[in-house]
């Protein structure tokens, strides 16, 4: 048998995406172990590291640590390929799409509260499509509609508060940011 | 600093214009099955209907004598019947779309109708 190595190689890029995600992933993890008296509702924590992403280091980045964190953080949690999994990406995807176009929004009116707002509607509507499409296919689901809403606001302005303001402790990065 | 000084002037516009979604949503999602109108049948014939958003109260002739009925916020009762058991007097207050009261002995029944139909039919 022959010994050989397998050597991946990694660009800072690749550092920095696994280190973020490893953030985003622990969040997600507590986001899971707080109590909340409707399933469905959760504040969404690791969105925060998202929305800071994506303000620091563009949107392709964001993409990258959002959909590492839905998999790692399906797979630590037991519930990979699960429902539960396939509601997180639902989420997830939907809200990166309304972020690629939020980050076009001119800067000097809105912020990472206006973004992390309008992520937390897209991710509780991919959400909600699905579970129509898919889990429950009855408009009974949509009796729930006003609360889901309510709590994607709630937790979307609060998320996007934390955001902004590490984003505004954070010292700027070197490499510029290019979001266009 | 200050939590407030973080929102830029979109970010109020946003968050209003959430909060404004949010509200319009509970009323639509919940207003199913909201009740519009009472008909009143006698002998399977329309008798009456009494729109719920006037209190009044009608007298419906039947074989065995006169049932009333009343309308008060919305909801609608059989106040009394000539009828033996009283099923109908006893099933109290119906203010949901679809519910009914039947005097089976007098002929008389009362049946809530709203804009939208939720339920064919319900009774207790």
């Amino acid at each position: 048998m022959t010994h050989s190595v397998i050597k991946l190689t990694t660009t800072p890029e690749d550092h920095r995406i696994a280190q973020l995600a490893a953030a985003a992933i622990g969040l997600a993890l507590i986001d899971a172990a707080i109590p909340l008296p409707l399933p469905g509702i959760k504040p969404g924590l690791s969105n925060i590291v998202t929305l800071i992403v994506l303000a620091r280091y563009g949107w392709v980045t964001a993409a990258w640590v959002c959909a590492l964190r839905v998999i790692a953080g399906g797979l630590l949690l037991g519930q990979f390929l699960s429902p539960g999994f396939f509601m997180s990406l639902s989420g997830a995807l939907l809200s990166l799409l309304v972020l690629a176009l939020a980050i076009h929004l001119p800067k000097h009116c809105f912020g990472p509260v206006s973004w992390s707002i309008l992520a937390a509607f897209a991710h509780i509507g991919g959400q909600l499509l699905l579970a129509r499409l898919w889990l429950i296919p009855h408009n009974g689901l949509f009796y729930l509609v006003p609360l889901f809403a309510s709590a994607a606001l709630a937790f979307g302005i609060i998320n996007g508060l934390i955001a902004a303001r590490l984003l505004a402790n954070l010292p700027a990065v070197g490499t510029g940011v290019n979001n266009d | 600093m200050s939590w407030l000084s973080l929102f830029k002037p979109g970010d109020w516009l946003l968050a209003g214009l959430g909060a404004f979604l949010c509200a319009l949503s509970f009323p639509l999602a919940w207003q199913g099955g909201a009740a519009d109108k009472a008909v009143i049948k006698q002998g399977g014939e329309i008798f009456a209907e009494l729109d719920l958003s006037r209190n009044r109260r009608i007298e419906v002739p039947g074989p065995l004598g006169m049932t009333t009925v009343a309308v008060e916020k919305r909801r609608v009762r059989v106040v009394s019947d000539p009828g033996v058991r009283q099923y109908c007097v006893r099933q109290g207050w119906l203010r949901r779309a679809g519910e009914i009261a039947i005097c089976a002995p007098n002929q008389v029944s009362v049946q809530v109708l709203g804009g939208k139909d939720v339920y064919d039919s319900l009774s207790y």
